[in-house]
């Protein structure tokens, strides 16, 4: 297991020297080597150093989020299909982030406004679930489902009002941009408090996979890792959309082309998803910002391009 | 050594009667089958017993401790259960499935050890499936995954095993011999505590009997003194005759139009 972690890392870092190496100007392997060394020309250090590594580290840091909040959600709902926008994150994010657009706000204020829509959607949720009857996985499921819907309409309502020369802005703010993200650091910092957290409870949510009585049936205290997993993806997933946007596919699909390749020990998921989002995030910036150089294109339709046929191909030869 | 007792407990069946309030004392060495009709709350009881359910009244002791008092963790040293059903939302091996009853014994931290993948490994084979380790738990037959879930309390290893409806899905063979090693377990000195439909599996092997009838009312003791054909026939509506085979009274319907 520690292997195939071990061969991610190496392949992030790969995908890491890619992304610092490949763009509108492309600077040869020599000459990235002597940037690092902190000797190479002033355009390329400047390239280098302050636009493409904090924005690889800022779409390594998305994508990992990413990643990471659709393992737990998939575990919490018992549910393949779950993603980390399935409990309407996403749209609580968007809400916030395009009614801040409307209003002309800054960017600060837009990513503020985003994670305010985003924990506000959380809660929400979470209120809603928790009712007056018992409290079960899908009954957060079709909470979660619904809310989003809700959020979608409202979405739609806000674009729909929006005058046009505003809406560009928006829907590349919907389909998800690396460009939005100005400082990669709390985006990180949240990353690796979340692996930090989560890697002592894996074995728990791997029992918890087996359903929750048979989790608690093995020892475990199946409501609070349950409201732990959820508000931890919730976090997560608040800080991935405020770093870039609704980022789509990341969160579904990582997690299973890793379960379909290394099976499902969270132990090693977890972690995995952790690498493997940020990889595939990492390349799909690199790809959207470089296809039709100058202009870039939104990363989640590059994510959506690569991680669909991926994710057919693995499953079709899966056992 | 583990001693499971429960004090007034009136178990939780929605829209019923409390019924007779239940005082019994399940010690090591007991295997003690539930009788009763669908719906009578065989498997509430057994979920109230392993504290996975909230009792209306009354309380459920382990080892002299009320059981809400203790952890999750601790109980699960003591106490295992065998589901009559089972989720696998995700798919997993037969191996990894018998591995996680090693869960309660295992810190945070710690991987499993060459001993839990030994014991797991042991199990499977007490229970014919080890040839089927590396295979999905989704492309087994309905036996062959209660056998898993008997391997995976036997991973567990604790001293109270209780089981709803352990020989669901069986073939003859695999009830034999699911039932001979509930007893051998018995006599190491576990407890063993189980829903059963089969009457003549209970006759045969469960030297505690309890009673558990559609409207709460209930009864226990002695598998010889419980096992009465009035008794049964009212439990279960249905009229019986009885023969015995091999030391052992056997129950057989009567049909209807007979």
């Amino acid at each position: 297991m520690m292997r195939s972690l071990l061969a991610l890392s190496v392949i992030a870092l790969v995908a890491t020297v890619l992304a610092l190496a490949i763009g509108s100007v492309t600077i040869p392997p020599s000459e990235l080597w002597a940037v690092i060394q902190g000797k190479g020309s002033m355009l390329h250090s400047t390239l280098v150093w302050e636009l493409r590594l904090p924005r690889a580290l800022a779409a390594f840091a998305t994508g990992g989020l990413l990643a990471v909040a659709g393992a737990l959600m998939q575990v919490l709902l018992r549910n393949p299909l779950a993603d980390p926008y399935v409990l309407g994150l996403s749209g609580g994010a968007a809400v916030g982030a395009l009614l801040a657009m409307l209003s002309g706000m800054g960017a600060l204020l837009i990513s503020g406004s985003a994670f305010a829509g985003a924990m506000l959607a959380t809660v929400l949720v979470f209120g809603l679930a928790h009712g007056t009857g018992s409290w079960t996985a899908s009954r957060l499921l079709l909470t979660g489902v619904v809310v989003a819907a809700g959020w979608g309409a409202v979405i739609t309502l806000i674009l729909a009002l929006t005058p046009s020369y505003k809406l560009p802005g928006m829907l590349y703010w919907l389909m998800g941009d690396v460009s939005y993200a100005r400082t990669p650091w709390p985006a990180l910092l949240v990353l690796a408090l979340a692996i930090a957290v989560i890697m002592p409870l894996a074995r728990n949510l791997n029992v918890l996979a087996r359903g929750s009585m048979q989790a608690a049936a093995l020892g475990v205290s199946v409501r609070p890792l349950e409201w732990t997993i959820y508000l931890l993806a919730s976090l997560l997933t608040a800080t991935a959309v405020t770093t870039a946007g609704s980022i789509g596919f990341v969160g579904l699909i990582v997690p299973h082309m890793l379960r379909l390749v290394l099976g499902n020990d969270q132990r090693i998921i977890l972690p995995a998803s952790a690498l493997a989002g940020g990889i595939l995030l990492v390349l799909a910036d690199t790809l959207a910002r470089t296809v039709i150089a100058p202009e870039q294109l939104p990363v989640g339709v590059i994510t959506a391009l690569l991680g669909v046929p991926t994710f057919l191909y693995l499953l079709h030869r899966s056992r | 050594m583990s001693i499971l007792q429960t004090r007034d407990l009136i178990i939780n069946v929605p829209s019923r009667a409390d019924g007779f309030p239940l005082s019994i004392c399940i010690e090591s060495g007991q295997v003690w089958g539930v009788l009763g009709p669908n719906g009578a709350g065989k498997t509430t009881l057994l979920h109230t017993l392993a504290g996975l359910l909230p009792a209306r009244s009354g309380q459920v002791f382990l080892n002299n401790q009320a059981l809400i008092e203790l952890k999750r963790r601790a109980i699960a040293r003591q106490l295992g259960l065998v589901f009559q059903e089972r989720q696998d939302s995700f798919p997993a091996t037969v191996l990894e499935t018998a591995l996680i009853g090693r869960h309660p014994w295992l810190s945070p931290w710690q991987s499993e050890q060459a001993t839990d993948l030994q014991r797991a490994q042991q199990a499977l084979a007490t229970m014919d499936v080890d040839h089927l380790s590396e295979r999905l738990l989704s492309t087994l037959s309905g036996g062959e995954r209660q056998r898993v879930a008997i391997a995976t309390l036997m991973t567990q290893d604790p001293n109270i095993w209780l089981l709803d409806e352990p020989t669901n899905h069986l073939d003859l063979h695999h009830q034999v011999k699911v039932m001979s090693l509930l007893r051998d377990q018995a006599t190491l000195n576990k407890t063993v505590f189980m829903c059963l439909h089969d009457l003549n599996l209970a006759a045969r092997w469960c030297s505690h009997i309890l009673l558990l009838y559609t409207n709460g009312d209930a009864c226990w003791g002695e598998a010889k003194t419980m096992l009465q054909p009035s008794a049964l026939e009212q439990l279960y509506s249905q009229k019986l005759i009885t023969v015995e085979v091999d030391g052992a009274p056997v129950f057989v319907p009567v049909c209807a139009g007979q």
